[in-house]
């Protein structure tokens, strides 16, 4: 087991080096000129500019300001006056050790901008993560069980439609049928505007039902059909028909047999759900205006806030490297014949 | 010598030709599929043909804004949908809107199943370097967060639609290259390979004659599936104010202007968002009947 972590781990580390360069190329060619949106003023001398470019490092090649970016550049002198020679030691400390750059508009560190919108984002998601799956494999056990009857039927119409519908249309609907039709719900955001802070039960609950539904609706739709084909698969072998054949009840052949080992693949798969959250909030966080992750992201998007971009997209990546080796290893732990390859 | 080969020519035959028929037979057969194709097939239709008839026929424009008569409710004064907020036309902005969404869908599909096939064979067929290159673009690729890598690169370059789809293309590709190596992988170590081999048979033709043809049904059924994904995808970074951009009339970009004016008229949400649920169920219902009818190993009642 191990042996085998250990080679995983190795494996992720090419994937990770490899997002990282992604996100530098596009940081690098992306249009408009760093010092102008950095110091919002056309009118600055060259001599300034110049100043500045080079205690940035972008007078360097592209692959020089890759490495500062990956691991900081206070190990080198920066020639800021220009004659050639280094008077002080550069100011980033490198993605590697924790530094993701400053946000061109809050002008704060674009790590603890992440940090501060990371639990919004994974209160939202990983609750609806839990409804999913829960709801999921119930409706995938019911669809095995009832198969090939109008259950079975309506469980499979219900997938499809929830892999179907657009996230924002199906938000955009239930806002105006529930916040501005019927106005029990709020129409987004995560607590009132009149209270004060502090946890309220209520209130958070009234402000995540909708989000929530329509962020689990696509898991229970990809479950619920997982599910269903692996019970459907278990039933199948071999094994399943000698324990019937030894009389076993159906019960016990249920329970300890088919879907202790159908579930096994579901189980794992949680990691990489865990990992694909930051790409599925996107878009809820947006209709919904809940403020986490996703909302910051598009938003500096939109602000041209490079560093704070490209920070998001490489811990989303990191996030997703996570769920899957960890997806991996539940695996390897559950099913004896994946560590033994 | 010559009647043994043509006995084996006959049952190669009879078997190719049956294939394809018991597929079609069971295509036919199956009605929700059949349904859903056909509903793909007119909505097709409908949108590359339809608007400069019915422009004709109702005296409606789909560009030309009319604001006196927006917010005009459906089915009053020739506007089967309703009017926006600018006064035009929602029915052939839907189906203009339809162009753009389906012409992404299905160019782009083509172009991921392309580079998709192409890749996995390469990669499942020779293995050593060219599979570690390929293995590793696939796994860098698909840890970005997709939606995420579009948003950025759709708000930085700001694309028009043909970037658009080409950009869609590269960075989907990932999924069906992976299906694809997994499938050739298992393909080549099959009998019939190994014997073309030993026949002498160049890996060009082993690949083009052997392996590609077996390939043919999950390549169908993926092409399906991705279209429908395409069309939610497209929507939604039409939708963020990101994709196609006003005036050319996307599904997604219509819900973009209905969000603000939902009060004045509802017909605006509500139509954009059932083209869309309906197109991609349909793709999604003709991916799932083709796996069914192409796939002869798997009985119908163990796929889900």
């Amino acid at each position: 087991m191990g042996k085998f972590v250990f080679r995983r781990v190795l494996q992720a580390i090419p994937t990770f080096f490899g997002i990282t360069a992604i996100a530098f190329i596009i940081m690098v060619s992306a249009p408009g000129d760093p010092i102008a949106l950095i110091t919002f003023n056309p009118t600055r001398d060259a001599v300034s500019i110049a100043r500045m470019e080079r205690s940035l490092g972008l007078d360097q090649p592209p692959i020089i300001q890759y490495v500062y970016w990956l691991v900081g550049n206070d190990w080198v002198m920066i020639d800021v006056d220009g004659d050639g020679a280094g008077e002080t030691p550069g100011i980033r400390h490198g993605l590697l050790r924790g530094d993701l750059g400053q946000s061109i508009r809050f002008k704060q560190p674009v790590l603890k901008l992440i940090l501060e919108r990371i639990p919004a984002t994974l209160q939202l998601a990983l609750v609806s993560l839990v409804f999913g799956y829960g709801i999921g494999i119930g409706l995938g056990v019911l669809a095995a069980v009832f198969h090939k009857t109008w259950i079975d039927w309506l469980i499979r119409v219900i997938s499809v439609i929830g892999n179907a519908i657009p996230p924002f249309w199906l938000g955009l609907v239930l806002i105006i049928i529930f916040s501005v039709q019927l106005g029990v719900l709020p129409m987004g955001g995560m607590r009132d505007i009149a209270s004060r802070g502090g946890f309220n039960l209520a209130e958070t609950f009234r402000h995540m039902l909708l989000p929530v539904f329509v962020f689990s609706l696509n898991t229970v739709a990809f479950v619920s059909r997982f599910v269903r084909t692996e019970i459907l698969e278990v039933l199948a072998q071999d094994y399943v028909r000698t324990a019937y054949a030894k009389g076993l009840t159906n019960r016990t052949v249920w329970l300890h047999h088919a879907a202790k080992n159908a579930l096994i693949p579901v189980a794992t798969y949680v990691g990489v759900s865990v990992g694909t959250l930051l790409s599925g909030s996107v878009i809820i966080e947006q209709v919904f205006d809940w403020p986490g992750m996703g909302r910051l992201v598009v938003n500096a998007v939109f602000n041209r806030d490079y560093p704070l971009v490209m920070g998001s997209v490489v811990v989303g990546a990191i996030m997703f490297i996570i769920g899957i080796l960890f997806s991996d290893f539940l695996y390897a732990l559950l099913d004896p014949r994946i560590r033994l390859k | 010598m010559s009647t043994v080969a043509n006995i084996n020519d006959d049952t190669k035959e009879t078997r190719a030709r049956s294939l394809w028929q018991d597929a079609v037979k069971h295509f036919v057969r199956d009605r929700l599929t059949l349904i859903a194709f056909i509903v793909l097939v007119l909505m097709t239709l409908a949108c590359y043909l339809a608007p400069p008839v019915l422009e004709d026929l109702l005296d409606v424009d789909a560009t030309r804004t009319n604001t006196p008569a927006s917010f005009t409710a459906p089915g009053v004064d020739r506007h089967v949908l309703g009017t926006d907020h600018l006064g035009r036309d929602q029915l052939i902005r839907l189906l203009y809107g339809g162009r753009v969404s389906l012409a992404v869908a299905y160019t782009s599909s083509i172009m991921i199943i392309f580079i998709g096939v192409s890749l996995g064979l390469l990669a499942g067929f020779y293995g050593g370097l060219v599979d570690d290159t390929i293995t590793w673009l696939v796994n860098t690729l698909s840890s970005v967060p997709s939606t995420l890598l579009y948003i950025v690169i759709a708000a930085i370059w700001q694309p028009p639609v043909e970037w658009m789809i080409i950009i869609l293309a590269l960075l989907g590709w990932v999924g069906t290259s992976r299906l694809v190596r997994a499938e050739v992988l298992s393909i080549k170590e099959r009998e019939y390979v190994l014997a073309a081999r030993a026949l002498g048979a160049s890996d060009f033709r082993l690949l083009v004659s052997h392996i590609f043809p077996n390939l043919m049904s999950i390549v169908i059924v993926t092409g399906s599936i991705i279209a429908g994904n395409l069309i939610l995808v497209e929507a939604g970074l039409s939708y963020l104010g990101v994709g196609v951009q006003p005036p050319t009339p996307t599904w997604g970009n219509m819900l973009t202007d209905s969000r603000t004016y939902f009060v004045q008229g509802v017909h605006l949400v509500i139509w954009p968002g059932i083209m869309i649920l309906i197109t991609v169920m349909c793709f999604y219902l003709v991916g799932d009947g083709l796996r069914d009818a192409l796939d002869p190993h798997q009985s119908r009642h163990s796929k889900a």
